[in-house]
């Protein structure tokens, strides 16, 4: 942590778990019998409990979006950027609320948890998941909460993904969608990507067909190069230049001697990909990365995005940075085209960034102030509420 | 807060519960008020970060766009309809927006500055100057407005292109101006408003 804790964090914040003992049907047709959710909450839940944000994380995110846990901490939550008083999504204003989904590797059910049936880790043979079946444990969570309805879901990426399902499975249960550097699905680039990821943490004979815990190894080296792989397409050509160039870390071009080089960028990506692997699990990779895959947003509508957001109530704000080329400004188009096609009320803002697809986590002034008014509607339209609600019946 | 006066008159066209795209729409005043009194349902398209961000403000659905590339996110005929105001003579090809408009629309509003109104001629013909006014505060080199044109010049362009107008007004701000303009809308009017079909 820093000497002194910012004015603008939520501080100190601890992990809560949240035990869920009804079963949990599962999109893949299994059930999950009971499960736990790791969540942080921010702010303060309202007397109307109707100022709850929901904020869905990415592919290798988790609960801890804001504030550090220990003053050991040297970073902050990974969204502390846009969280806290007096950010966008104002702490003093909103009760937010981030759990680490169902499958990961930070305390909720996932791959490394014990498999109740055989007393050992589920492994691979942790059912697979769908982005409906996070959604479907969110809304558990929101009724632990006593939350009826989200005055916002709001995510990133997959996070994005997400909140769009959601408007579409409880259309009643959300009153905006936040849907920022995302796609309604995947084209097969990035299913590509996905897939060289996992072939490279498959492929590392640490991983044991998936067995790796029980068997006491780490595929480190295969999840270290499925980070580099994903890394890599999260940043931009320009971005990378800027930051690397051909400078170099180690060696020397120099004739007539042998010093083999190191350019900066690979031990940038080295690095990476190490940190990454000692504290991330290679089946909640691959978990991951196939909800990715799996995600069809109009699947089950004829394939048809109108007939999807048809079903939505909520309003949209649609963000993309333009130097996205994972999730390009195009597939947000799409998502806008289909919404405005739908008659929903959306919003959208390309935001100018040289920061590729990573841009979502980062301090962008434009970024930050689009979220920040689109923060405002929704805590001026919960002030109309709260005023409408207030209002006392005319006695006759 | 006083409305432009082409806003006032695009009012009156508008139909109530109609579905409005407005093209350039700065922070979204116009479909604010028109959200307001003709219970419109609209969208706002704009390229400036800023104003994108104002509009939201406004509660104004706005979309970042940049209309030189076209309206091919739009169906056909899925607005009633596509407004653009002062903000044609920016465009990089003004006569592929208006076929863009009125695709998108089933009719289409357009507002330019004209550049047939006298004081620009007389800039341009005693003084040997590109006319600047007090709307259109730019030099030559540095103005987004590319391409001007003339009350005459716009309704050759629609006899052309088979643009049908259904209506057109002309605003001056000068009082002088407003009594004569009726005379001479080429030469009197500083605004022409259009409603057009195709």
């Amino acid at each position: 942590m820093p000497d002194k804790i910012p004015k603008d964090s939520v501080g100190l914040v601890t992990p809560e778990t949240i035990k869920f003992d009804e079963p949990l049907e599962l999109a893949c047709g299994r059930t999950l019998a009971d499960y736990d959710l790791v969540i942080e909450t921010y702010g303060e839940l309202n007397d109307d409990k109707n100022n709850a944000i929901l904020v869905c994380h990415a592919l290798s995110g988790h609960h801890h979006a804001a504030g550090y846990h220990s003053p050991a901490d040297w970073k902050p939550g990974w969204w502390d950027n846009h969280i806290g008083p007096g950010k966008p999504i104002d702490t003093n204003r909103f009760f937010v609320v981030c759990p680490n989904n169902l499958g990961g590797c930070h305390g909720s059910t996932g791959p490394s948890s014990i498999n109740p049936e055989t007393g050992r880790v589920w492994g691979v043979d942790f059912p697979p998941l769908r982005a409906r079946d996070w959604v479907k444990s969110q809304a558990k969570l929101a009724d632990k909460l006593s939350i009826d309805k989200w005055a916002a879901v709001i995510g990133g990426s997959l996070g994005g993904m997400q909140a769009m399902r959601w408007a579409l499975e409880f259309p009643d249960r959300i009153k905006h969608a936040i849907v920022i550097a995302s796609a309604m699905k995947l084209s097969a680039q990035n299913i590509a990507f996905n897939e060289m990821a996992r072939n490279a943490i498959r492929s590392d004979p640490d991983f044991q067909n998936g067995d790796f815990i029980e068997k006491n190894s780490q595929p480190r080296n295969g999840l270290a190069l499925a980070r580099m792989i994903g890394h890599v397409t999260y940043l931009s050509n320009e971005q990378m230049g800027r930051k690397f160039g051909r400078t170099l870390s180690a060696g020397s071009f120099q004739q007539g001697q042998y010093n083999p080089v190191e350019f900066e960028v690979e031990s940038y990506l080295r690095h990476q990909g190490d940190a990454f692997s000692g504290s991330f699990d290679a089946n909640t990779y691959l978990l991951m990365t196939r909800v990715l895959d799996y995600f069809d947003l109009a699947r089950e509508y004829d394939n048809d995005a109108v007939k999807a957001f048809g079903v939505a109530q909520c309003d949209f704000l649609i963000v993309s940075f333009l130097s996205d080329w994972r999730f390009s400004s195009e597939r947000s188009e799409e998502i806008v085209r289909a919404l405005i096609d739908a008659k929903k009320n959306v919003s959208y803002a390309a935001i100018q960034s040289n920061l590729g697809h990573d841009a979502f986590l980062l301090k962008n002034a434009h970024y930050e102030k689009t979220l920040t008014v689109y923060m405002d509607r929704i805590f001026n339209d919960l002030k109309e509420t709260q005023k409408i609600s207030s209002i006392p019946e005319k006695i006759s | 807060m006083s409305l432009r006066t082409d806003l006032e008159i695009i009012k009156n066209w508008i139909a109530p519960n109609s579905r409005i795209l407005d093209l350039a729409c700065g922070d979204g005043e116009l479909l604010k008020d028109l959200k307001l009194q003709k219970k419109i349902e609209g969208y706002g398209l704009e390229i400036d970060p800023d104003k994108i961000t104002e509009a939201i403000s406004n509660n104004i659905n706005v979309i970042s766009t940049n209309l030189d590339s076209g309206l091919s996110q739009f169906s056909d005929k899925s607005f009633d309809t596509v407004i653009m105001t002062e903000a044609l003579q920016a465009m990089k090809n003004p006569d592929l927006v208006l076929d863009e408009m009125l695709r998108v629309g089933k009719n289409c509003i357009v507002t330019f500055p004209n550049f047939g109104y006298w004081r620009a001629r007389l800039s341009l013909a005693f003084y040997g100057r590109m006319p600047v006014t007090k709307k259109l505060d730019y030099q030559w080199y540095n103005t987004p407005n590319i391409h001007f044109c003339t009350v005459s010049d716009f309704e050759i362009l629609c006899a052309e292109k088979n643009i049908h107008i259904e209506s057109k007004r002309f605003a001056a701000e000068n009082l002088p101006d407003r009594l004569l303009k009726s005379l001479s809308p080429n030469l009197f009017s500083d605004t022409a408003i259009y409603l057009l079909s195709k």
